[in-house]
């Protein structure tokens, strides 16, 4: 589904990605591990067409993504949700849900069924559907970020650092979630520094450090290895 | 007490008040020149409601407002005076004039992001001024362009009478107050908004940035357009200082002072400064060293301006109270602050 080939990206005379191949199987739910800093959401921006690469290939579905604009790569099927959330606090969770829906405005039936969904998969963001999104608890907040992406229609859905500030108790919802979304038929891109708990519900993961990938696998592999246990799940 | 009053100012019956009030206004006001001076403040607010779309909404300051605002004064100007065109006709072309000019202008400028931006349109304001003054043949150069015509009544009904201008003024500023609100509570509102939050997450979002920012940046320009034409259909005389680069100036501040972003700040900002302005005319020139520290205060302590303020401290007591949106909405009419802003 997607593909990258000898990706790289520069940030002024910084290499900030090198050399990056990297394969994403439809349905699979792929993880990315890494440290803060390791280049994970420049490869994500990179595949967002936020950035543009250097050098390399970003094939999606036989289409090639560099180049492209942000808007044309979902249009593609590609979104991002972004790390910190970002959403419009002062607009209703409505409001920034639907505006996720923006490549797909013409179609209101669609939009409306889409809309259903979502709040099926978090409901209390139908409660909260009239309340300022910058209202709502750290939890709910990255749900209605992910909620926004997933109104987007995304094949491939790229979460970065969904974890990120939340109490353990809604970790542990976020990922089930996640794993819901993808067992729904959404292709998934995971971003994590919560190492264990990606990689229980990852088909497979690849390992960043200093922008590039040092490691690949799949689940079993991965718990399995001694490096990664040490380096991300610390034990 | 303070929590009810702020309620019932943002009862949805309220803009109708305000609208009463503003019709009675002429039959209030103690002579014509108030009435002369809230005709003109209202021409004010409608460019201001332009500069709010761009600015407030869209979040790219430009700093050639005024100059649009010139361009329309002065396409009613010629056009009427020189070409010999009714008033509709010429009012018509100088919409067309400023949309098209600021679609070019827009394509150019929007290119670059944020102070480089705004440094580019003042250039631009800048160059709208220079051309008003020292191109001659089309502008007649610093005399300016008098004979305007002033726009064609109807039955009784003379537009050359400061009276009957009101009410056209305010019909077009209601228009405009309502175009608004219609924009703020569509799609393509909470696209410039999101645009506002980031040029990245916007995209992130699917967002067409340079489509939505040359749409903004055209709303913008058509509404100083037809500011500057019923400005000159008003005044029926116009000269290079109606372009001068202060006038944008003066609306920034109109647009801090009432609340940028916020669909009753234009008007609150305008109709407020013009009017303390006019209070402070003994002053003479010294009226600024009042006026200045006041406006530095009221920047200071209130960023988010006069209806900015307002809505953030009632949502804000409102959250206090317990009372979640649909509640407040039911016991005294009060959404979340953006929807009532919305709503109004």
């Amino acid at each position: 589904m997607l593909q990258l080939k000898n990706v790289d990206v520069h940030y002024g005379s910084f290499k900030a990605l090198n050399n990056i191949n990297m394969t994403v199987d439809t349905g699979g739910l792929v993880v990315l591990l890494g440290a803060n800093g390791a280049g994970k959401s420049t490869l994500f921006n990179a595949i967002s067409g936020l950035i543009k690469p250097s050098a390399g290939n970003i094939e999606f579905e036989d289409k090639i993504l560099n180049g492209m604009r942000p808007s044309a790569v979902v249009s593609a099927g590609v979104v991002q949700c972004a790390e910190g959330r970002q959403l419009f606090p002062q607009m209703s969770v409505h409001d920034n849900l639907m505006l996720g829906a923006y490549v797909h405005r013409k179609d209101k039936e669609g939009n409306r069924k889409r809309l259903n969904e979502v709040l099926e998969l978090f409901p209390i963001l139908e409660e909260k559907a009239h309340q300022p999104a910058g209202s709502l608890s750290g939890g709910q907040q990255q749900m209605v970020a992910i909620g926004r992406a997933m109104m987007s229609r995304p094949r491939l859905l790229m979460l970065d650092e969904p974890s990120l500030g939340l109490a353990p108790l809604v970790v542990k919802q976020m990922f089930e979630t996640i794993q819901q979304i993808n067992s729904l038929g959404t292709t998934v891109l995971l971003a994590e520094q919560n190492a264990f708990a990606a990689l229980k519900i990852a088909t497979h993961a690849y390992v960043m450090e200093n922008g590039q990938l040092v490691m690949d696998g799949d689940r079993e592999t991965m718990l399995g290895n001694e490096e990664v246990r040490k380096a991300y799940i610390g034990a | 007490m303070m929590f009810k009053l702020g309620a019932l100012i943002m009862h949805p019956a309220s803009k109708y008040a305000l609208l009463a009030l503003a019709l009675l206004f002429p039959a209030l006001a103690a002579n014509e020149y108030q009435v002369y001076v809230m005709a003109t403040a209202f021409i004010w607010a409608i460019a201001v409601y332009g500069f709010n779309v761009i600015t407030g909404y869209c979040g790219q300051l430009n700093l050639a407002h005024g100059g649009f605002f010139a361009i329309g004064a002065y396409a009613v100007a010629l056009l009427t005076a020189d070409y010999g065109w009714n008033f509709w006709p010429a009012f018509i072309g100088a919409l067309v004039i400023t949309a098209v000019l600021g679609f070019l202008v827009g394509a150019v400028s929007l290119r670059l992001k944020e102070h480089y931006f705004a440094i580019f349109t003042l250039c631009v304001g800048f160059i709208i001024y220079l051309l008003l003054d020292k191109w001659e043949e089309l502008t007649h150069g610093a005399i300016g362009v008098r004979g305007i015509a002033a726009p064609d009544g109807f039955g009784l009904v003379n537009f050359r009478e400061t009276i009957p201008v009101y009410y056209l003024i305010l019909f077009f500023l209601v228009f405009i107050i309502w175009f608004t609100s219609r924009i703020q509570k569509s799609l393509l509102g909470r696209t410039f908004i999101a645009i506002r939050n980031g040029d990245d997450l916007a995209e992130s979002l699917g967002i067409n940035l340079m489509k939505n920012k040359i749409l903004a940046f055209v709303i913008s320009t058509t509404y100083a357009g037809l500011a500057g034409a019923l400005y000159a259909g008003m005044i029926r005389f116009v000269g290079p200082e109606d372009g001068n680069i202060l006038h944008t100036f003066n609306m920034i501040t109109y647009l801090l002072v009432g609340g940028i972003g916020t669909l009753f700040g234009p008007l609150i900002g305008t109709l407020g400064i013009v009017w303390i302005t006019q209070s402070l005319q003994f002053l003479e020139e010294y009226r600024m060293i009042i006026f200045g520290p006041l406006l530095v205060i009221l920047v200071i302590f209130f960023p988010l301006g006069v209806s900015g303020s307002f809505l953030t401290w009632m949502h804000r007591k409102a959250q206090a109270l317990g009372l979640g949106p649909k509640k407040v909405q039911q016991e005294s009419k009060v959404n979340t602050a953006r929807e009532v802003e919305n709503n109004a």
